[in-house]
């Protein structure tokens, strides 16, 4: 569980988050979406610890993280994989080099563990053959998958998504939202998810939360935005015409 | 003004980070040898080719100002071995480097940080300043001053091989030139500045790429000041240094 209490944060001067309490369950995937520029990206950089809250303080399960210091906060890192917009990835390294990277760093494992931890993780995104390519060469889609697996590499407790179908064709997003709920529901992982793609939203949103300019607007799942009355949220799931009919057919 | 002095604190902020006891020192000796192949083997070349043109120009130059019945044509092969080794070879090398490495450095680490490789290092828990920059600043500190030796030799070359062309000279008596008065001090002096403008070059151009911020124009941007500012501090460091070392 992942729990944010009274969160507000300014950039010079302009306050992007305001008093946001919000709470992500665990073993769920959890979205928070918003319009652009509504602080989604400035919250879930601020619940993983990127930007620091001007005021509030974030629980990651009883631990509060907020209190701690740069040497205490490293345990939590550990446990935290996150997969970025645009991947991430680190360019002058291979795929390999790019999921083996943790490893490296945090274990003690020999190279023959590392290698067939790897080889699970792009087993598990389902990226083979792609070991020895650099970023430059790989797909939007294969970027994010070979992200997956960097993130989950070193079997995290926690997993963010920043906006990990921005760039992709639908039926890759759709793809790449299975696969993180898939992956959240076997590892039993509080998954938090930054989007505004409405088929996520649709597909995998067993808790939402909406962002208004700044401001926690509405909670709830996806089923519960079919049949939500808050004008606001409509606006933004319910942009286009089509969408609108679909809702008012649902309705009736 | 006050904005030089933040800059400063945050430079020096930034190099205790960097200073920060290595996560593991094994994937630094690996990441180390990369650099000192993308920063250091690949800058032979071109320290090589300027180096050997500057040596041929200078012993030209030493030729015609020294041309007098009462100066010994060897002076010219003196002159160019102690301009080779006290200038050239460190602090013009140097800057010719903060031009190719540093702003190879800054944009190398700016694309990180604006394409979010940075934060994802962070939020491994990683120390990105050191893993991404000590590498850097130990590759350059060691392999910068093999250039400089580089450079003696080749300039020095350079010298022979256009006395031996134009025939401004016996080449016997630039040889007799550049063994003439030889304190073996100067390239050791030489090689301590060359260190030190290494560690300028590679951790100025990693502050100025760190601290970037926005899209690929500012990348660019970081990458100018690198030059600039690496450029600025080496001269003010060679004043210092030359003071310090020679005086």
């Amino acid at each position: 569980m992942i729990k944010g209490e009274h969160i507000s944060k300014s950039f010079e001067g302009r306050t992007v988050l305001d008093d946001i309490s919000v709470e992500f369950d665990t073993g769920k995937t959890n979205l928070i979406i918003g319009r652009s520029g509504s602080g989604k990206t400035v919250l879930l950089k601020t619940l993983v610890g990127l930007h620091s809250p001007d005021e509030g303080r974030i629980f990651y399960d009883d631990v509060c993280y907020t209190d701690l210091g740069f040497a205490e906060r490293k345990d939590i890192r550990k446990d935290i994989g996150m997969i970025f917009q645009g991947g991430a990835l680190l360019d002058s390294s291979t795929v390999v080099e790019n999921v083996m990277l943790p490893l490296d760093l945090f274990t003690e494992q020999s190279e023959a563990e590392k290698r067939e931890r790897v080889d699970f993780c792009l087993r598990r995104v389902r990226l083979e053959g792609a070991d020895n390519l650099y970023p430059s060469e790989l797909s939007g889609g294969m970027i994010k998958r070979v992200a997956i697996a960097r993130a989950i590499v070193l079997n995290p407790r926690y997993l963010f998504c920043d906006e990990p179908n921005s760039g992709l064709d639908p039926q890759t997003s759709v793809v790449i939202d299975n696969l993180i709920q898939d992956i959240t529901r076997e590892y039993n992982i509080t998954t938090i998810i930054n989007t505004h793609d409405m088929n996520s939203v649709m597909e995998i949103g067993e808790k939402i939360v909406y962002i208004h300019e700044g401001r926690k607007w509405w909670e709830g799942s996806k089923d519960d935005i079919l049949l939500s009355d808050n004008r606001e949220l409509n606006d933004f799931v319910f942009a286009s015409a089509m969408a609108k009919r679909a809702k008012q057919q649902i309705t009736k | 003004m006050f904005k030089i002095f933040e800059q400063i604190g945050r430079y020096c902020q930034l190099m205790g980070k960097v200073f920060a006891r290595p996560e593991k020192p094994a994937i630094y000796g690996r990441r180390i040898m990369y650099e000192m192949e993308a920063l250091g083997f690949n800058s032979i070349g071109l320290t090589a080719i300027i180096s050997v043109f500057i040596g041929a120009v200078i012993t030209l130059q030493m030729s015609i100002n020294l041309e007098s019945p009462f100066i010994p044509k060897y002076l010219i092969g003196y002159a160019t071995r102690e301009t080779m080794i006290l200038e050239f070879s460190s602090t013009v090398v140097a800057l010719i480097l903060s031009g190719k490495v540093g702003s190879n450095i800054a944009s190398e680490i700016g694309t990180m940080r604006i394409t979010e490789q940075i934060d994802a290092l962070e939020i491994m828990g990683v120390n990105s300043a050191s893993y991404l920059i000590l590498p850097k600043i130990v590759a350059t500190v060691l392999f910068f001053p093999l250039l400089t030796l580089l450079s003696i030799v080749i300039g020095t070359i350079g010298g022979y091989v256009i006395a031996y062309a134009t025939d401004i000279m016996i080449p016997a008596q630039y040889v007799e030139g550049l063994l003439y008065d030889f304190r073996p001090y100067s390239i050791t002096y030489s090689l301590i500045k060359m260190a030190v403008f290494a560690f300028i070059i590679t951790s100025v151009s990693a502050f100025c790429g760190y601290y970037a911020k926005g899209n690929s124009l500012e990348v660019g941007k970081a990458s100018t000041r690198a030059v600039v500012a690496s450029s600025i501090v080496i001269m003010i460091f060679n004043l210092i240094l030359t003071q310090l070392l020679l005086t």
